[in-house]
């Protein structure tokens, strides 16, 4: 068995997302299938049952998030993906499944917006709405793959976070890469390191579903395993009882996103490509990396001194990376298919040491290796 | 690392392009060799125009789209008018005579064949020109053996249409030796 997984295959991205979702012992999936995101729900609806999980097509996203907040509530591990117009319509759920700490996994494979937009064509804009789509303050986790193989990585370690933090994580893929098809070697089972929500010890009369343990994270108690417990999006003390008490707010708020904050060295991912000597870094993620990764080999071509620096993690964002960055190359920039959502964030970070500059584009193009080669030449002559 | 190769398969909705795409790649990594596929689509099922990308070896990571490839198969006129102008010098286009003129492109090589009417004829089923095409195709430009492409063709192909997929795929080789040797 283990050598036949072995094996390279070509997959698609979305089908790599699947196949991570149960490797990764994801058992629930609810959603409603949507344009670039639809082979996803067709592989679980194929293969989901097959494992002993469920499977439901709900009857739009509102319900689909809802579900997926249900079944993770009595134990499962829950995924549902989805595109921008679903995902739009999720967030008000996401923030329940924020504030009543429930792991679960939403995928948004991302095509060009707003509203219903360009159905099959890439974009990026939703980087922002995975931030703050839902109201208030809270913790984001969300990751962002640029290959198939990466896909397949992030989807699991996705499922992996949303059980160690209790919160939802998300997974941000572009049309592109989640349409890719590439060469892909599955890691056999037994080597794909699972992380389970810690769960009370059974018969602990002092339990209490929201009083933390010692990293911020309340063990979980499954509804039905034996502990009654309430579950609720208004703010609630430890016992799960709403409250109106300014102190019980401000503790829970506080702690909802410190038991992230505290943790960010165990989420930050990004990954750098001739950054060493770097003079002008480009900065970009999903797909877009790979063009900028052409782009600064054509670059070094011409003896610009230019390298890639690829943000994996998007939320929470490695910023100290750009602080570092930031001193020692002429300027940075930002090649993203949005007007400039990151680019905003890095230059926050990058807080006026060096120059950042947008390369955006909102046509439902994947940004090309010539367009950012164009900007690096621009720059480095300009500079 | 091997040498990036880039090959464009293009034509309209409906003719099977995407399909021979996945096909294509498939093959290339029961070779052992890195691919990446792609395509572009409109959101209707058929009719519009349809494009798979297939780019073998090359850097991980890299481009994942196709700058300027080095063959082509083109199987509708709009197709072949929009990118046998793109091929890299010296590279080659493979032309469905039943729906593209012969083009007065220089600098690469043409393969003006009757792919589509070969399906017709031959099969009674148009469905089946992409196979003659990519019979063509793997023959001339050799990129991948027979026994791959075969063996792509049976693992992706449904079980009821495998041996006329599979004669396709003979149709269209032959197709190329008959050509090259005019």
């Amino acid at each position: 068995m283990a050598s036949v997984m072995q094996m390279a295959r070509l997959m698609q991205g979305n089908e790599a997302v699947a196949e991570a979702a149960i490797a990764a012992g994801v058992n629930f999936y609810a959603g409603y299938p949507i344009t670039p995101s639809t082979e996803i729900a067709e592989f679980m609806a194929r293969k989901l049952p097959l494992t002993g999980g469920v499977f439901i097509q709900m009857e739009d996203e509102i319900s689909s998030m809802a579900a997926i907040i249900g079944a993770s509530l009595t134990g499962a591990k829950a995924i549902t993906a989805t595109s921008g117009p679903g995902f739009s319509l999720m967030q008000e759920n996401i923030g329940y499944a924020v504030m009543a700490e429930v792991p679960c996994v939403i995928i948004n494979v991302m095509r060009l917006g707003p509203s219903t937009g360009m159905p099959t064509a890439p974009g990026q804009g939703d980087v922002m709405q995975a931030r703050w789509g839902t109201h208030g303050d809270h913790p984001v986790i969300a990751l962002c793959p640029s290959s198939v193989t990466e896909s397949y990585e992030l989807t699991v370690r996705a499922v992996n976070l949303a059980e160690r933090f209790r919160t939802p994580v998300i997974l941000l893929l572009d049309e592109v890469v989640a349409h890719l098809r590439e060469r892909i070697i599955l890691p056999a089972q037994e080597d794909i390191k699972l992380i389970n929500r810690v769960k009370p010890a059974g018969n602990d009369s002092s339990y209490l579903p929201y009083r933390p343990i010692d990293n911020g994270i309340p063990p979980m108690s499954d509804i039905g395993g034996g502990y009654r417990h309430n579950v609720t999006g208004l703010v609630h003390d430890e016992r799960g009882i709403p409250s109106n008490d300014p102190g019980v707010a401000g503790a829970l708020i506080s702690r909802l996103m410190t038991k992230v904050a505290d943790y960010t060295g165990e989420i930050y991912m990004s990954d750098g490509y001739l950054l060493e000597d770097a003079e002008i870094a480009v900065v970009a993620y999903g797909a877009v990396a790979r063009s900028a990764r052409r782009a600064v080999k054509e670059a070094r071509q011409d003896q610009i001194a230019a390298g890639l620096w690829r943000p994996v993690s998007l939320w929470p964002f490695p910023g100290k990376e750009i602080e570092e960055l930031s001193r020692r190359v002429r300027c940075i920039i930002v090649a993203e298919m949005n007007s400039g959502q990151m680019a905003g964030e890095v230059e926050r970070h990058a807080g006026g040491r060096c120059p950042v500059v947008s390369l955006a584009k909102v046509n439902g193009e994947l940004i090309a290796p010539g367009e950012i080669h164009r900007r690096i030449r621009e720059v480095y002559t300009g500079a | 690392m091997t040498e990036r190769v880039e090959i464009c398969l293009s034509g309209s909705g409906g003719q099977g392009i995407i399909l021979a795409g996945i096909i294509l790649a498939d093959a290339v990594i029961r070779e052992g060799k890195s691919v990446v596929q792609s395509q572009s689509y409109g959101p209707e099922a058929r009719g519009g125009a349809s494009r798979a990308e297939v780019i073998i070896g090359g850097d991980e990571l890299d481009y994942p789209k196709i700058n300027s490839p080095d063959i082509l198969l083109a199987m509708s006129q709009e197709a072949s008018d929009k990118y046998l102008k793109r091929l890299r010098q010296g590279g080659m286009g493979i032309l469905d005579s039943t729906y593209v003129g012969l083009p007065s492109e220089s600098g690469v090589k043409v393969f003006h064949l009757p792919i589509s009417s070969m399906a017709i004829t031959r099969l009674g089923r148009e469905m089946m020109a992409n196979m003659v095409a990519l019979g063509a195709l793997v023959r001339i430009t050799g990129i991948v053996g027979r026994e791959s492409i075969e063996e792509a063709v049976r693992a992706r192909v449904p079980l009821g249409s495998l041996d006329m997929n599979l004669s396709a795929l003979d149709m269209g080789r032959e197709l190329a030796i008959k050509f090259s040797s005019q």
